[in-house]
């Protein structure tokens, strides 16, 4: 079928070789790699937490914990702390302390079962209501509404946000989980978003995800989380 | 004109074909409504929502180009191996099916839109994934008939010839069809959900698809400019040994910060930087094998096609290369990362590597169902491919201005919170390249209305002489 090439590099059988080489090589690669990042991957559980073990995606009974987002300098980015920092004071190595508890919807005793069946309820709402065709999660998903990936941590929904203030709330999950049930009532911005029929038990569950979400190690994305509210009026 | 044959094969490309072009003006029309509610946010507020506009804009865009893809194959299949398409009969009852499964999902996108977060959300309404959210049953018939599909290929190229071109795409067909497995699980783990996503997500649209086009770009050559197949074939061997070379890992740039480990960050810098290398190749070739047959005095045989398939060669290269190496660094993806960039990126790189090639290979089917042996490009033809292609880029330029602006000022000066986030919604220059973007989305729409009518009338008018050409062939036979 093919003429007799007069090099290597005019010869089809090379090129075929060399294609079918090449991605069975990049193949195996990935599908090795794949093996190793599952691994590290896998949810951690409330032993690993009892045990003070980092995992990268944590035990869903972080929500009984405190979270925090701080600057590691031995990573050289921001990194999720759970229940309090410790600092290694030789390599500046920022790690968890799995010690500072705080409520979430007025207990800290959820049990990894509980809190299991709340975050398996929060990620099924969050695909059940298309969230990530307006919002981003961890990055990815809509450009139309503020990125989820560390909802949890953000200013506006702290004590002193107008947030929280604005549905009149005493916490911030509870002032997330009155937000996400009625927003039309709540407007955020002239952007507003739409009524999607989340029920309460729904809204807690999916509150329950974003915090659980903010303990990810995701290498320091995003950026300066929340670190540089009012740089640009630092003169005010 | 007159009477010409075709392969039952190929009438079902037609019938593929004209399903994709009515889906396209469906993703234009959803766009449409989601970019004016970037301006207006009013606009059809807790009626259809930015949320569904802008995933029935993004899954139709999927589906009519899978539709003009599968009808691609159905169209070159019997033609380059010299047989009807075995299970023709079977591939029709599948096409029929898969119309009314799309129609069914895109009624309960339009109608019901979301669910009570259960299971059976998932089952049936939507899975909630962007890109992916057609409902679990949905997903199973799709593989059905995908299946259908690929026995039909495998089939008749075993009972024809085995062309390189036909080679190429039964390997690429089988690995396309797998990866949609990898998408059809759930799982509570958000990070290892998103892994797999990407699987389907990247290992789609940056390898298989891109080897799939350039299987389809050298039969297109072949067709239209007489190419010499031996060297098409060389070259996409060559395609196939870069794209699936950078393609395969270039998926680690999308595991930078999902909560996967950091030895991503070196291999998917290292790979997806060399990704636009295998494009400059297409690029190349397509001129080279232009210049060469003009030198040599031969017409091209079906000028729009060829002229798409050039978009096709500047929009891959500059939509899918250099906008996707832009910010594809995990340095720069870092603040790129989950802003206006990838929708910039986006735009052009779909348009550039897949919607342009679709619409030449749609013409090649026109052409074909004439039976002209050339096919010349009327005027509103070019108006549509100018519309189009102008609108495109006019569209991807204002994205890239609101992109900047998004990174800048929400990432990089409010480090990315929600007032952050919305500072940078309501900076000035933002909002003007939303503006734009809307501007540039009417001119691809006025361009849509041209190609429909184009696609419909451009056998019936052609110059006198084609037709002339036509009836001493006929006379001569």
């Amino acid at each position: 079928m093919e003429n007799r090439p007069t090099s290597v590099w005019t010869s089809n059988r090379f090129w075929r070789r060399s294609a079918t080489w090449v991605t069975g090589v990049a193949a195996v690669l990935l599908i090795l790699l794949t093996f190793d990042s599952m691994g590290q991957m896998q949810m951690g559980t409330a032993e690993d937490i009892q045990n003070k073990v980092t995992k990268r995606i944590p035990s869903p009974v972080v929500i009984n914990y405190k979270i925090d987002y701080v600057l590691d300098p031995y990573r050289g980015h921001e990194v999720p702390v759970i229940g309090g920092q410790e600092v290694d004071s030789a390599t500046g190595k920022v790690s968890s302390k799995f010690e500072e508890k705080e409520n979430f919807f007025g207990r800290s005793d959820w049990s990894e079962e509980e809190a299991r069946a709340l975050i398996h309820k929060g990620k099924l709402t969050i695909q059940a209501k298309n969230c990530m065709d307006c919002h981003t999660l961890l990055g990815n998903g809509a450009y139309y509404a503020p990125d989820l990936t560390k909802a949890w941590l953000d200013p506006a929904w702290s004590s002193e946000g107008p947030l929280q203030a604005m549905t009149g709330a005493s916490s911030k999950e509870e002032a997330m989980a009155i937000f996400l049930q009625n927003p039309e009532k709540y407007p955020t911005h002239e952007r507003m978003m739409p009524n999607l029929g989340i029920t309460p038990e729904e809204a807690k569950a999916v509150v329950a995800y974003l915090k659980f979400m903010s303990a990810i190690d995701t290498n320091g994305f995003p950026r300066n989380f929340g670190k540089i509210k009012g740089a640009v009026d630092a003169r005010k | 004109m007159q009477g010409n044959r075709l392969y039952e094969g190929q009438r079902l490309a037609l019938k593929y074909f004209t399903v994709a072009v009515v889906l396209f003006g469906a993703q234009l029309l959803f766009g449409l409504i989601a970019a004016i509610q970037y301006l207006y946010p009013s606009f059809l507020y807790n009626t259809l929502d930015f949320s569904i506009a802008r995933m029935v804009h993004i899954n139709a865009l999927v589906v009519w180009l899978l539709y003009a893809m599968i009808g691609a194959v159905y169209w070159l299949l019997p033609d380059e191996a010299g047989v009807e398409v075995v299970g023709v009969k079977l591939g029709t009852i599948g096409f029929y099916i898969l119309t009314a499964a799309v129609a069914v999902v895109v009624l309960v996108y339009l109608f019901v839109q979301v669910g009570p977060g259960t299971e059976m959300t998932l089952w049936l309404i939507t899975e909630g994934r962007e890109y992916i959210e057609a409902p679990r049953w949905a997903d199973i018939g799709i593989v059905a008939v995908v299946l259908v599909f690929l026995y039909n290929v495998y089939a008749t190229v075993m009972k024809g010839n085995h062309t390189g071109i036909l080679v190429v795409l039964m390997a690429d067909l089988i690995a396309l069809a797998g990866l949609y497995l990898a998408g059809m699980f759930y799982t509570d783990n958000i990070s290892i959900d998103q892994f797999w996503w990407w699987w389907v997500v990247h290992l789609w649209v940056e390898a298989t698809w891109e080897v799939y086009v350039a299987a389809v770009g050298g039969y297109i050559l072949i067709k239209t400019l007489n190419a010499n197949r031996q060297v098409v074939e060389m070259w996409l061997w060559i395609e196939v040994a870069m794209m699936f070379g950078s393609g395969i890992l270039g998926l680690g740039h999308h595991y930078f910060w999902i909560g996967t480990p950091e030895y991503w960050w070196e291999i998917g810098a290292l790979f997806s930087a060399l990704e636009p290398v295998p494009l400059v190749g297409l690029f190349v070739h397509v001129l080279y094998d232009w210049g060469k047959e003009r030198g040599k005095g031969n017409t091209i045989k079906n000028v729009p096609a060829f002229a798409w398939l050039t978009v096709e060669t500047f929009g891959n290269f500059l939509g899918a290369g250099v906008w996707g190496f832009m910010h594809t660094l995990p340095q720069i993806n870092l603040y790129t990362h989950g802003t206006q960039w990838p929708a910039a990126h986006g735009h052009l790189a779909f348009f550039g590597a897949y919607v342009a090639i679709m619409i030449s290979a749609i013409y090649i089917g026109v052409q074909g169902k004439a039976g002209l042996k050339e096919m010349k490009m009327t005027r509103t033809g070019w108006w549509a491919i100018s519309l189009i292609t102008v609108g495109v880029l006019l569209m991807t330029v204002s994205l890239t201005l609101s992109a900047y602006t998004q990174t800048m000022v929400e990432r990089g000066m409010h480090g990315a919170t929600w007032e952050g986030y919305f500072i940078a919604q309501a900076n000035k220059w933002f909002v003007q390249g939303m503006g734009w973007r809307l501007a540039a989305g009417l001119s691809v729409i006025a361009g849509y209305a041209a190609l429909v009518y184009d696609l419909l009338t451009v056998t019936k008018k052609q110059p006198e002489e084609v037709y002339k050409a036509e009836e001493a062939a006929a006379q001569t036979a």
